[in-house]
């Protein structure tokens, strides 16, 4: 049964192997290599609210951070883009440590409001702080630099992603399979239970949170060397809102679902670009739709359409 | 040699006054049944006593040391196992999954070594995998090693809680009506495992309806009603108390 | 000095009437659901715009107004009806995140619509301000502070002395009982729905003619109404009504005194002030969970 899990990283590795030659043009490449950026953020979100059971609704404001980092730390005073990466990590894992706390000790809607409160808090100082972060207008990034090795094309960045990708899957697989991932399990089936079993609940819930946030600067910090460009919208509420539908879609507590949510919902901004408006629709209709029919998400409702387990 | 002390242990819920100063003793290896009518607050003091309730006032000692207070969590890090009255099963997880979390305190739970899948961490995991299957053999439940707990019916995860429980490897565990919503040929057979799990060295605090099985496995009875203790002893004892068969019959003033 | 703190005191009383009715709209639903609907800023966002449309399209402003505060109802009987009776029972994320998803269809379909524009009405009696003290109050203000209060006596009213809005408190105390008395508590889940969205729809049409409108007003509206329930205590009645003043308030002086930049952040540290040291808000009470 462990040996099926990995077999899915197997085709994973192989589909991205096999990929860059498939496609048409620059542009799929492009949208490969976003979906592959979102499928390892959201990996990083369903740790939190699929295996632990937790929410965040303002996990986007640490993709900013880590993107800011990034963008102003080289720019205005000339950190290495490796360290400024860093620096955002370490500044939104404390930040998340310092919330989290407090508010693990209450349940679902407080968790809810305050995730959503710190998103917006984020966003709105980035919005104003222009004179470092260039307001509601952006600013440009420079280049990431690996040892004196500057990553500009896009193919380079493609194996890049790729690897970083596939090195999260098998860390999630890896935890969610592990002593810690069951006791994070165990804490959203029953909380009571996983105290009585000596599960220091509050630790567990935090330490999560921030794992997740701390992964989602990371990856924000490799978003906006990759595209250049940093903007506010990058981390504002609807952008939280998108990689909680990617989890939902996909299949919470489901690594594979993951990958699938961010595809499909990378890919459908694209397929909605000529119908202006509707795309919050869309976006609207699918989260009530599949939180009513298919609550588990595809995969996990197609496995166990299929007899297998997760 | 006591094991658990309780002393003058009480808990108000505003007005309520849910336990009033009951204290009793008990001691390393025997078999201690709480019973009472309903609403006695027997899951109170179980709730007490295994750190889910705060008392009011009150002290709780386990060999030697001062516990009132203390979260589940640190209680079961002293040994202290329990099951509960309204299952806390995790149904997102396997029943294999179920027992092994209950071994969570015996492992090395660092998360970086997980995320690495370190071979020592891999075989440890396969190991626990085994012993955890071996648990659910002793408490009857080999048919369903491979199954997930949101397949499995009422009664055997009534088990499932208890194979948990025991994969703590504790000292002292409590059962809160382990038989509750059984039919009679399941109960003999939690009658059954009670005694296998008291054979096996573990301390167990049981509180329980069913008088047949009370009498069959107690060593001793606390009789509990409106939250204060109404008498202690042996089975023998305790029938014969005029004051319970009062309290069980009901001709209170 | 006390010219300049009139001000702020004035337009944080004001908006803060409207974060009242919202939170209000927030505490009738979770009272009788236990769900937290985000979609309330949306029941804001459509009186005013509904308002606006009709009033543009040739409507008498009374007819416009009763229009822009029914169709809201109607549509938060939808959102009942569509998206929390489906998954009822559910875990709180699923909720969460259905009520978003009921929130962003609505914004969506108003963007598509009525675009993305800003719009005003007409201020219900003129707009020359009252100078009082050296302040200046506009007479809009009192529309929206004399209405909300009359609303929020009727609600009391509503709920302390009529037989249909004590069915509704007891439903909210205790489901089963209420049903078990004969109470028909989907009613009283509807009619909660429609109430909260015709309650944010009014806060949406006062406030129009002095902050505008447009389609995505929403989402903070809605927030910060959360916000001013959750600091009055979530299910508290009275706290929705000061919480929603106090947050006004606090929001005008931060942005007066402070900073202009930062006023949408300052309910948002204040709900994690609250959240960190007083969970239950002003007048919330404990609760414990059964084992």
């Amino acid at each position: 049964m462990k040996k099926n899990v990995y077999l899915g990283l197997l085709i994973v590795i192989a589909v991205l192997l096999v990929l860059p030659f498939l496609v048409p043009n620059s542009f799929y490449l492009d949208l490969a290599i976003r979906m592959a950026i979102n499928a390892t953020i959201v990996l990083g979100l369903n740790l939190l609210i699929g295996f632990a059971g937790q929410i965040s609704l303002g996990h986007a404001g640490f993709l900013g951070i880590g993107a800011y980092a990034s963008a102003v730390l080289p720019t205005h005073f000339g950190w290495h883009p490796l360290l400024a990466m860093l620096a955002g990590a370490v500044a939104t894992g404390l930040l998340a440590a310092l919330v989290a706390r407090p508010i693990f000790k209450l349940k679902g809607h407080y968790l809810a409001m305050a995730t959503l409160g710190l998103g917006i808090i984020i966003n709105i100082a980035l919005r104003n702080e222009a004179q470092w972060t260039g307001g509601p207008d952006g600013m440009p990034v420079s280049a990431m630099g690996l040892f004196g090795f500057e990553l500009s094309n896009d193919k380079q960045w493609y194996w890049v992603i790729a690897a970083l990708l596939v090195a999260s899957i098998w860390t999630s697989l890896n935890l969610i399979d592990s002593p810690f991932g069951r006791a994070l399990r165990a804490l959203h089936g029953s909380e009571v239970a996983s105290q009585v079993v000596g599960v220091d609940v509050v630790r567990y819930k935090v330490a999560i949170f921030v794992l997740s946030a701390v992964f989602a600067s990371l990856m924000g910090s490799v978003t906006a060397h990759y595209i250049g460009f940093v903007s506010p919208n990058f981390a504002d509420f609807f952008h939280s809102i998108e990689l909680v539908t990617m989890v939902v879609v996909g299949g919470m507590a489901s690594v594979y679902g993951s990958l699938i949510g961010a595809i499909l919902l990378t890919a459908l901004p694209q397929a909605l670009a000529t119908f202006e408006g509707w795309e919050t629709v869309v976006f609207g209709a699918i989260l009530m739709g599949f939180m009513i029919f298919l609550p588990r998400g595809i995969v996990p409702t197609l496995a166990a359409k299929f007899g297998k387990g997760e | 040699m006591a094991l658990l002390e309780v002393k003058d242990l009480s808990i108000h819920f505003g007005g309520v006054k849910a336990v009033q100063n009951v204290s009793f003793t008990i001691d390393a290896g025997i078999v201690y049944s709480v019973i009472g009518p309903n609403g006695a607050g027997k899951t109170t003091l179980f709730n007490l006593i295994t750190g889910v309730y705060k008392p009011t006032t009150g002290q709780i000692r386990l060999d030697g040391e001062t516990i009132e207070g203390k979260s589940p969590n640190e209680l079961a890090r002293r040994g202290m196992a329990r099951t509960f009255q309204n299952l806390q099963i995790c149904m997102n997880m396997s029943a294999l999954e179920n027992v092994m979390v209950g071994a969570h305190l015996r492992l090395d739970r660092n998360l970086f070594k997980a995320a690495l899948r370190l071979p020592g961490l891999k075989r440890r995991d396969a190991e626990l995998r085994g012993e955890a299957a071996e648990l659910m053999r002793f408490v009857g439940l080999e048919k369903y090693i491979e199954a997930r707990a949101d397949s499995m019916p009422y009664g055997a995860l009534k088990r499932l809680e208890i194979a948990r429980a025991l994969a703590m490897k504790p000292r002292l565990i409590f059962l809160d009506e382990p038989a509750a919503g059984l039919n009679p040929k399941e109960t003999i057979e939690v009658d059954h495992l009670v005694r296998k799990v008291a054979d096996s060295g573990v301390t167990v605090v049981l509180v329980e309806h069913d008088m047949k099985m009370v009498m069959n496995l107690s060593d001793r009875i606390l009789v509990l009603d409106y939250g204060k203790k109404l008498a202690e002893g042996t089975g023998e004892e305790v029938r014969k108390n005029p004051d319970v068969i009062a309290a069980y019959l009901g001709a209170h003033a | 000095m006390l010219a300049q703190f009139l001000q702020f005191l004035f337009s944080g009383v004001t908006v803060g009437a409207t974060y009242a009715l919202a939170a209000l709209g927030f505490t009738l639903i979770y009272n009788a659901s236990h769900v937290i609907n985000f979609a309330q800023g949306e029941f804001i966002m459509l009186g005013g715009m509904l308002a606006v449309f009709f009033t543009q399209a040739g409507l008498p402003l009374p007819v416009a107004l009763l229009l822009a505060i029914l169709i809201p109802a109607i549509v938060g009987i939808l959102v009942e009806k569509l998206a929390i009776e489906p998954v009822k029972g559910a875990e709180t994320v699923t909720l969460i995140i259905i009520t978003i998803g009921a929130s962003l269809v609505i914004r969506g379909l108003i963007q598509v619509w009525l675009g993305k524009g800003t719009f005003s009405l007409p201020a219900f009696s003129g707009d020359t301000p009252i100078e009082i003290m050296g302040a200046t109050l506009l007479p809009q203000s009192l529309w929206v502070l004399g209405v909300t209060a009359l609303v929020v006596a009727g609600l009391w009213y509503f709920f302390n002395r009529t037989l249909q809005g004590k069915a509704m408190l007891a439903t909210s105390v205790n489901r089963l009982a209420a049903e078990l008395v004969g109470i028909n508590t989907s009613w009283v889940l509807f009619m909660s729905f429609a109430m909260s969205a015709a309650l944010g729809a009014i806060g949406g049409i006062l406030v129009t003619p002095i902050t505008l409108t447009s389609y995505d007003v929403g989402i903070m509206l809605g927030l910060k109404g959360f916000v001013a329930a959750v600091v009055g205590g979530l299910g508290n009645g009275l706290g929705a009504v000061v919480g929603g003043l106090l947050v006004g308030i606090l929001e005008a002086m931060g942005a007066g005194y402070i900073s202009s930049a930062y006023k949408d952040a300052i309910p948002f540290v204040l709900i994690l002030f609250i959240l960190f040291f007083m969970p239950r808000g002003l007048f919330g009470g404990k609760s414990t969970d059964r084992v």
